[in-house]
């Protein structure tokens, strides 16, 4: 079980309000994902609720038991941290047994979720190496296989991924998002990386200076993001945002637009432009527009085969079912 | 350094300094080598001769030697325990940010700035007299006959003056030690359900172990050569009870005026500091790597 409520859970460091009060509730067995820019809040949300923070007001329930004040090792939640946390002079199996080791479980008991532990993260051959000895990914796996024995109610992931290489990370979030099928425990994930929370929620916080901007599944974020925030944040690359007389053709204060829901021609169409700097992935090619009187640049997503080059004019006509519209205090317009 | 002619060249830029260090140290090495083996006595310069082993024998011989070996073993063990243990508890104590913690810092370091011999007079005079030290004064005001520690534990005083120098260098290696220690790894710990204890004992002293290794390894080959503090405290005494084998060898040197005797126990120092250098780095050389 790992359900975890937050009720105007607050966060001060002196006289800096780093969280107001704030609501949350977090459903058993849920990958939540906290996404933000750096210093939004999100790693101390995740302390406050493994108790390595105090908080300075509301109540944190977990399993619908006030938890504000319980220590965190009495908590049961399993954290892995940013920089692996490893113990260094353990090996790695003496590393997972740690927590183990601290409440008692008797060694036969350790010995067989150790065992399970490394065959499921395939640490099984490095069990009697030291962490110095392991790649990154291995150590982050060795972090995970500590937290997995507690068998904890929930999962708590604080950037787990962000020291690791970009192929090394795309390999890691399938392991998360595969181990959470699995084991069906809830997991808390902090991340700034808007592409880890789309492919790995079920449900994203958005947040912003300690608010939280917009909950939702990846695709009601990305379908109707309630504000321009929430609209620049989700989605790669980001949404277009277009203000001025055009905004104003269609009564709002900004229009958004996504860069995929553009169509290109170089004959006609409702805007005009200059191509800029194109970048060719191969399945999609996207175009940085200039000159198009609207805004500094618009990026448009066309397919791979697309033949435009630096300088050309094109054309682009958005796609109005997926037109954006926010009023003056940039909150989504129905 | 890669290529063959840049290592030729470096090899003949090193020699000059390496070349002067060996002589400054084989020079004096030999020389003492050669005297220990001279019938060599200052107040009869003119007639030196060939002694063969006749000063160790004596040496070896003279009841003092093996009191000087066992006083010198206690005083390096004494002040490396003190040290290490106090070091570290003041060492933590000082890890956490409190109001004053530069003035604190620094006040802390201070003893390591005194020089020995005023420290050991400091103490002497004013701290472990009978009659007017601070210790006699609190003995009288809780109404206990104050101890004569000079003469009552002469190697013991002498172990509490030199672990008194030597406690900021340990504190300091340690805390610099400590401040690199990984706060997440704490965290961690905590959350798996260490409490402070089993925090300190699993990752806060297998962290420290290099640096306890560093503060061992260096105090130990100081405190071989303590021989101020002795001086002018106890004077070796009461009988050999505060002698070490540094203070035995000035003894021979500047008491009996006997060249001969004092390089032969200076040659016998120097194996003797070896052999606990050999079994030290067997025991705690292992952290260094």
């Amino acid at each position: 079980m790992g359900r975890i409520t937050l009720e105007a859970v607050t966060k001060r460091f002196g006289d800096v309000e780093v969280i107001p009060p704030l609501n949350l509730d977090i459903e058993d067995g849920e990958f939540v994902v906290f996404v933000g820019p750096s210093g939004c809040g999100k790693s101390t949300l995740l302390r406050l609720i493994a108790g390595l923070e105090d908080t300075s007001g509301g109540r944190i329930l977990i399993d619908g038991r006030d938890a504000t004040d319980t220590p965190p090792a009495k908590r049961g939640l399993a954290m892995v941290f940013q920089s692996y946390a490893l113990y260094p002079h353990m090996s790695v199996r003496k590393n997972i047994a740690f927590p183990m080791r601290m409440a008692g479980v008797p060694q036969d008991e350790q010995d067989r979720r150790i065992a399970s532990a490394a065959k499921a993260l395939n640490l099984t051959d490095y069990l009697d190496r030291k962490p110095g000895q392991l790649s990154g990914g291995q150590r982050q796996r060795v972090a995970i296989g500590r937290a997995i024995v507690r068998e904890p109610s929930a999962f708590l992931f604080d950037e787990p991924l962000s020291n690791l290489d970009a192929a090394l990370r795309v390999g890691m979030r399938l392991e998360i998002s595969e181990l959470h099928n699995r084991l069906r425990t809830t997991m808390i994930y902090v991340t700034h990386d808007q592409v880890e929370a789309m492919t790995m929620a079920d449900k994203i916080v958005v947040l912003r200076a300690g608010n939280i901007e917009q909950v939702g599944s990846p695709m009601e974020l990305y379908r109707a993001p309630r504000n321009l925030f929430v609209a620049g944040f989700i989605g790669s690359p980001r949404m277009n945002l277009i203000t001025g007389p055009e905004a104003g053709r269609h009564g709002a204060a900004t229009i958004g637009i996504r860069p995929e829901h553009i169509r290109v021609s170089a004959t006609e169409g409702a805007w005009q432009g200059r191509v800029g700097v194109s970048e060719h992935l191969g399945s999609d090619t996207f175009f940085y527009v200039e000159d198009t009187g609207l805004a500094d640049t618009i990026t448009v997503r066309a397919g791979g085969e697309i033949d435009l080059h630096h300088g050309d004019t094109v054309w682009l006509t958005p796609d109005m079912g997926h037109l954006h519209r926010f009023d003056v205090q940039g909150s989504r317009m129905a | 350094m890669a290529t063959r002619q840049t290592q030729g060249l470096a090899r003949l830029m090193r020699a000059p300094a390496i070349i002067l260090l060996l002589i400054w140290m084989i020079v004096p090495l030999g020389m003492t080598l050669y005297y220990s083996f001279l019938n060599y006595n200052l107040l009869n310069p003119a007639s030196v001769s060939w002694a063969g082993w006749f000063n160790y024998q004596y040496f070896y011989t003279d009841p003092a030697f093996f009191a000087a070996i066992r006083n010198t073993l206690v005083l390096v063990l004494g002040v490396l325990t003190i040290t290490v243990v106090l070091g570290i508890a003041i060492a933590l104590l000082i890890d956490k940010p409190i109001w004053g913690q530069g003035m604190v810092r620094i006040l802390i370091i201070s003893p390591f700035f005194v020089m020995p011999p005023v420290a050991a007079l400091i103490w002497k005079n004013m701290i472990m007299h009978p009659s007017y030290g601070v210790f006699a004064d609190i003995a009288r005001a809780i109404g206990v006959q104050p101890v004569d520690w000079f003469a009552q534990y002469p190697l013991t005083s002498i172990i509490i003056i030199v672990a008194w120098q030597w406690l900021p260098f340990a504190t300091l290696i340690l805390l610099t030690a400590l401040q690199s220690l990984d706060g997440e790894q704490m965290e961690a710990a905590e959350m798996d359900g260490a409490g402070p204890v089993s925090r300190f004992i699993h990752l806060t002293l297998p962290h420290l172990a290099r640096a306890i290794t560093v503060v061992v390894l260096i105090q130990t080959i100081f405190l071989l050569g303590i021989y101020a503090e002795i001086l002018v405290t106890t004077n070796g005494g009461p009988g050999n009870a505060s002698t070490n084998l540094t203070y035995l060898i000035y003894r021979a040197a500047r008491l009996n005026f006997d060249i001969g005797g004092a390089a032969a126990g200076g040659i016998i120092a120097v194996i003797l500091a070896n052999i606990v250098a050999f079994f030290l780095m067997r025991a705690v050389g292992k952290n260094l790597d």
